[in-house]
């Protein structure tokens, strides 16, 4: 049995405000990753919680004008099931499939992910291929954050102790594809060894507006921007995915660690970004 | 703090902190002791309940959030018969198909499995261990795990199906 | 010899029905038998969660209990100290000073203690320095936060190649080493690796001890061998036998991580249970108990092999090291084993085995399914797949020319006079598997395969054998006894030691028993494993349940058969219940009695080392992403010779238990090591297969019966466990060209292999 740190369960995000204003509150949502941190004792337990699981406010998933909004508490088998997500980001229901397996699916949360703000979180780089924004909130309003701002370092997020993850807003783009691939550490249950994200527009016949973004690669989810530089502007030909491996390779600096090694994940993330490049170029 | 559940159809009033693990909830507080720990950490998934329907690791389920819910356990799969409990059709089939060796992952893994059966889709050797991915078994090699489902699906269909 | 196979698939009942791969008869639904066998004796209490393992006890005032375990892997300990500012009276602390009686866990030498005294030596991380226990959890945490250790760092050996601290070594062979590669037309050399693993049971380890009112100790746990936790009580709290008892909960799997390290979880708790008065839980967490107990003996193998051009191996040299870890526990008998089976189901005229057992500072190691075969099965059949492409002979076609036949002589000088069913394991399996059509399919995809192929898919086999029951004199120096009795009630009765933890103990106990009485099978009960119950039937290892103890029951319920019926004049089961209410109750204790004709000599170490041998072949199907190296493992047939087939679905069980461990061995189960501390010790970490992961594993059991053995079992659990490993990394090799030597064959070590880029270390590596 695992320590109880004292829990507040508001029912309205104007409770969770006041709440977070007054004192410091590890947020909890579905629990998946805090309720494992506390279980193993290796940070701190936390002095007291704020159980976010009563704010509606947070959940629903709609498309507001040109972009597809996800709640902070949108579980990833809401998203698997999300006619809307289906149709504008198939590659947020693909990473959703990935993690865990059914039982964390149920329970862990997008807003979960963002916040947690692991390297290996694995919604993580289809946000960042897909521009996506994270509104937050506290009781001195709410703010905008571009996911490309949102994980500057290792667990790191811009959130300020007061502030919660309220949505996240994907832009739609037409004509936009975007591909996913995790490579796990087996195959269900999962952590990733490297986790990809490859977003481009296509423009007759070339790819515009390339968004290579990679997790399990280094301390924080990261885009490959060497990499997206040689694919901007170019078609998906052999030559260019021979390049574009090549460059990914002398790119990325992962490191060993217990799942894996540095030189695995470089040659890994190569041979699946050509893999990608080969299948969406017809040779 | 006083939350409510309803725990196998029964309604229960507990009163213990919020943060208190469902797990620990059901075998302490409840008495329950079927859901098992195998790791805490939610990997395992031989905690797995039923809320509201749906498969969770009850290790990572805070009380709080399961406050005004259906949590529904391996103790509540059996009916009660005359001369003691009567098993249900998946219970059954894991006992004729040998779908339980040590035992210790069978309560979670009937949980996902009722659940997978439940929703009515086509019982496909692939869906079924996408099913049960999240359960973990040493024991068995998962093979007379899925022999069971499958016996058990099949018992399912057999009420619809043509002729039958 | 009689040979069986298991039915064939089923049919489907209705057209209608959907159409998975093996469709059960829906008819035999709840019909109360499993194929003509009954149905597991505890299934409904497991099933309906019932069923109580150790941590569902409950004992009203129990205190809960932890232990402080060292953080380096070689220190000498200087004290232990508490922080000022607690409150020490809501806490006991239990140190080395207060074990009544021997600081030591009882195996086979006393180097192990039970805690590490002050002034003495840490070697090992993880290492039990002091109890704690408190009446409730959060005291005990925050107690435990507040115990120090003082230490001084003494220089770690983690590399088992240059220990000089020898457990046990061995040395065997046959015939003439050097007459043999001279007449080598081809020599291959290789050398294997294998790492720690967790035989990672889903029931962490578990012991409640409970002060007895006659001043003794009972002790309630998830265990293997009640015995042996009975003999490490007695010794630690000087206690006679009665007033120690050990009684075996429902326990969650063991595989052998349940045979040694109980008894010092055991003795941990009852420490602190006599120095409080009340009971006292120990329930390991998962991390505790990966970072704390025992792992499978890592390996490194060196083979020779000397072979002529038309494919008969003329010479095995072979060289063995096992890391024992920082104590000897059982290291001595895993190498033994190891030793024997080193050389493969292979008669070779001229062998020479050496091996040995070294010590290392990190936590002992002890039993894990197959017991030192695996490893050395994996080597000795990598070698083979090796010594057959270089010859450019089939795999198939290389082992039926080498294979043992009855007559053969082992290692040990052992004649195999009976019961050699390699050949027919060997075939079954590769006729079932089709491994020669598919082979030839393999062979025409890697020829046809572009540099833009995505994936391979390829087939292996190997081949393997299991020494059954302990090895040499163990079962006649153990001299176990069971009983069937007949109560004064009319009850049948077995009292046997052997435990239940998954396998069937407590289903083919009463089968084999109702079966030599004729009665029904609900009539025979099995009494508890419960130390002052049941007598010592020897430990719940080295797969002798069925054929060693099984063996005892069915003559004492012969014996008992004979009584009841010259007394009564009449059978059995017509007269039991008059002839128990008139005689009052009779009791036959059977003790192992050495099976005829089976002699080893423990001085030459020559001789039958066991009294048969159980044979089994596996052939694998995977496929490769060549883009990452991920290996899914498509399917495993396994063909298994269990002496004779007590009950079917059961037999299946442990054969596809076991395959699926030998899958996990090669291919995604690895510890790494850092300052001789795993690093994977959470089950994020330390990877076991999923249902998804997992093959399609067809069981095929083979029946070649021991005459010695009343029912002809040889016994089933470990012999899968030996062939699994090697015949997936053939299968890897096949669709892929690379080799490769150490476990697991993971994705980072093939596609190191396949891209040309830095391999990853050993397995283990302890920087």
């Amino acid at each position: 049995m695992p320590a109880e740190p004292p829990v507040a369960s508001p029912t309205s995000l104007g409770q969770a405000y006041a709440l977070l204003a007054a004192a410091p509150h590890r947020p909890i949502a579905g629990g998946t990753d805090v309720m494992v941190q506390i279980a193993a004792e290796t940070t701190p337990i936390p002095e007291r919680m704020l159980d976010l699981w009563r704010l509606d406010e947070l959940r629903g998933i709609r498309v507001e004008g040109d972009a597809l909004v996800l709640g902070a508490l949108t579980t990833y088998t809401e998203i698997r099931r999300s006619p809307l997500c289906v149709e504008h980001a198939l590659a947020l229901v693909e990473a959703a499939a990935t993690i865990g397996a059914v039982q964390i699916q149920n329970r862990g949360t997008l807003g979960g992910n963002i916040a947690n703000a692991s390297p290996a979180g694995d919604t993580l780089p289809v946000l960042l291929a897909m521009d996506a924004s994270i509104v937050a909130g506290s009781l001195r309003g709410e703010r905008t954050v571009a996911a490309a701002d949102f994980w500057p370092a290792y667990r790191r997020t811009p959130l300020r102790p007061d502030e919660l993850v309220l949505r996240v807003s994907l832009p739609l783009v037409a004509g936009r594809r975007v591909r996913y691939r995790k490579v796990g550490t087996r195959r269900a249950q999962a952590i990733s060894k490297v986790v990809m994200a490859l977003a481009w527009r296509e423009d007759g016949g070339v790819w515009r507006d390339v968004r290579l973004a990679l997790g399990s690669v280094a301390p924080t989810p990261i885009r490959a921007t060497e990499t997206e530089r040689v694919l901007e502007g170019a078609a998906p030909r052999e030559t260019v995915a021979d390049h574009a491996a090549a460059v990914l390779r002398g790119e990325l600096r992962p490191i060993d660690d217990v799942r894996s090694t540095a030189a695995y994940r470089k040659a890994a993330a190569a041979r699946v970004l050509h893999r990608l490049l080969r299948e969406e170029g017809g040779w | 703090m006083s939350y409510e559940l309803r725990v196998n159809g029964v309604e229960f009033e507990v009163a213990a902190p919020g943060m208190r693990r469902l797990l620990d909830v059901l075998r302490e507080d409840l008495g329950l002791s079927g859901t098992k720990e195998g790791c805490g950490e939610g990997e395992c998934g031989a905690c797995t309940v039923l809320l509201d329907g749906e498969p969770v690791v009850s290790c990572l389920v805070p009380l709080c959030q399961a406050d005004g819910h259906a949590v529904r356990t391996v103790e509540g799969l059996a009916t009660a018969g005359p001369q003691g409990p009567v098993l249900s059709p998946l219970q059954a089939a894991f006992l004729e198909a040998g779908g339980a060796q040590c035992g210790i992952c069978t309560p979670g893994m009937l949980m996902s499995a009722e659940a997978f059966l439940a929703s009515g889709a086509d019982p496909t050797e692939e869906a079924i261990r996408e099913a049960i991915a999240g359960n973990l078994c040493r024991c068995t090699g998962y093979t007379k795990i899925v022999e069971a489902i499958e016996l058990a699906a099949l018992g399912r269909g057999a009420d619809t199906a043509p002729g039958a | 010899m009689t040979i069986t196979t298991r039915p064939g698939p089923a049919t489907p009942v209705s057209p209608a029905a959907p159409s998975p791969v093996r469709l059960p008869r829906a008819g035999e639904l709840a019909r109360g038998h499993a194929r003509g066998a009954p149905l597991r004796r505890e299934g409904p209490a497991k099933l309906t969660g019932t069923a109580l393992y150790a941590d569902d006890l409950v004992f009203p005032g129990a205190w809960y209990g932890a232990t402080l375990r060292s953080t380096e892997p070689h220190a000498r300990l200087l004290g232990i100290e508490r922080d000022a500012d607690f409150d020490w009276s809501r806490v006991v602390v239990v140190t080395a000073e207060d074990i009544p009686g021997d600081n030591v866990v009882s195996l086979i030498i006393d180097d192990q203690p039970i805690l590490v005294p002050v002034g003495g030596e840490i070697r090992h991380q993880a290492e039990p320095v002091a109890l704690l226990a408190a009446a409730d959890r959060d005291t005990l945490r925050e107690a435990k936060a507040r115990l120090r250790l003082r230490t001084e760092p003494l220089a770690p050996v983690f590399d088992p190649v240059v220990s000089s601290q020898v457990f046990a070594h061995y040395e065997m062979g046959k015939g003439d080493i050097a007459a043999g590669f001279a007449a080598a037309d081809l020599v291959v050399e290789g050398t294997y690796r294998v790492g720690h693993t967790e035989q990672l049971y889903i029931e962490n380890q578990a012991m409640i001890a409970v002060p007895r009112e006659d001043g003794g100790m009972t002790v309630t746990g998830s265990l293997q061998c009640p015995y042996y936790v009975h003999k490490a009580l007695k010794r630690a709290l000087a206690l006679d036998s009665e007033r120690a008892v050990v009684i075996q909960a429902e326990t969650g799997g063991g595989f052998g991580g349940k045979e040694e390290y109980p008894s010092l979880l055991a003795v941990h708790a009852a420490l602190l249970a006599q120095r409080i008065g009340r009971p006292v839980r120990m329930i390991y967490g998962r991390h505790e108990d990966i970072a704390a107990t025992t792992k499978r003996h890592p390996a490194i193998v060196t083979h020779r092999t000397g072979v002529t051009r038309e494919g008969r191996i003329v010479a095995q040299e072979i060289d063995l090291v096992l890391d024992g870890g920082a104590y000897c526990t059982l290291s001595p008998v895993v190498l033994s084993r190891a030793t024997i089976h080193a050389g493969g189901p292979y008669d070779v005229a001229n062998v020479r085995i050496t091996s040995r057992a070294v010590a290392t500072n990190t936590p002992p190691n002890g039993a894990f399914r197959g017991f030192g075969a695996p490893q050395a099965e994996f080597a000795a059949e990598m070698q083979v797949n090796r010594v057959a492409e270089a010859l450019g002979i089939s795999p198939l076609e290389l082992r039926r020319r080498n294979i043992y036949r009855e007559g053969g002589v082992t290692p040990t000088q052992q004649v195999l006079r009976e019961s050699v069913a390699a050949q027919e394991v060997l075939e079954r399996a590769a006729e079932a598997a089709e491994f020669e059509r598919i082979r030839e399919r393999t062979a025409r995809e890697r020829a046809a395969r572009t540099a833009s192929a995505r994936t391979a898919r390829g087939i292996g086999l190997a081949l393997g054998w299991h020494g059954a029951g302990f090895t040499g004199s163990g079962e006649e120096r153990m001299g176990s006894v069971a009983s069937v009795e007949l109560t004064a009630e009319g009850a049948i009765r077995i009292l046997a030691a052997s435990t239940e933890m998954g396998q069937g103990t407590k289903t083919i106990f009463p089968q084999l028993v109702a079966d030599e009485l004729g009665v029904p099978y609900d009539a025979v009960e099995i009494a508890p494993q419960d130390t002052s119950i049941v007598p010592d039937s020897g430990p719940t290892v080295a797969s002798r349940t069925a054929m060693v103890v099984g063996g005892l029951i069915i003559k004492a319920a012969r014996r008992l058969r004979a009584q009841v019926e010259e007394r009564t004049g009449r059978p059995f089961a017509e007269s039991y219940l008059h002839d128990a209410q008139t005689w009052g109750g009779t009791r036959e204790d059977e003790r192992f009695e050495p099976y005829p004709g089976v002699h080893f000599d423990d001085e030459t170490y020559t001789g039958d080392a066991y009294p048969a041998f159980g044979w089994a072949c596996a052939v694998a199907e995977v496929e490769v992403d060549l883009d990452t190296g991920e290996v899914a493992v498509r399917s495993v047939v396994s063909a298994d010779d269990v002496g004779r087939v007590i009950h079917p679905v059961l037999a299946e069980g442990q054969v596809e238990g076991g395959t699926l461990q030998a899958v996990g061995y090669a291919t995604i189960e690895e510890i790494k090591l850092h300052d001789g501390r795993y690093l994977n010790d959470r089950l994020q970490t330390y990877l076991i297969p999923t249902a998804v992961d997992a093959p399609r594993i067809d069981a095929i059991l083979v029946e070649a019966p021991f005459s010695g053995a009343p029912h002809g079992a040889k016994g089933v659990g470990e012999l899968p466990m030996d062939v699994g490993a090697p015949a997936v990394v053939a299968a890897i090799h096949d669709a892929t060209g690379v080799w490769i030597h150490d476990l697991p064959a993971s994705p980072e070590r093939i596609l190191a292999a396949l891209d040309g880029h830095e391999p990853p270390g050993p397995p283990g590596i302890s920087a």
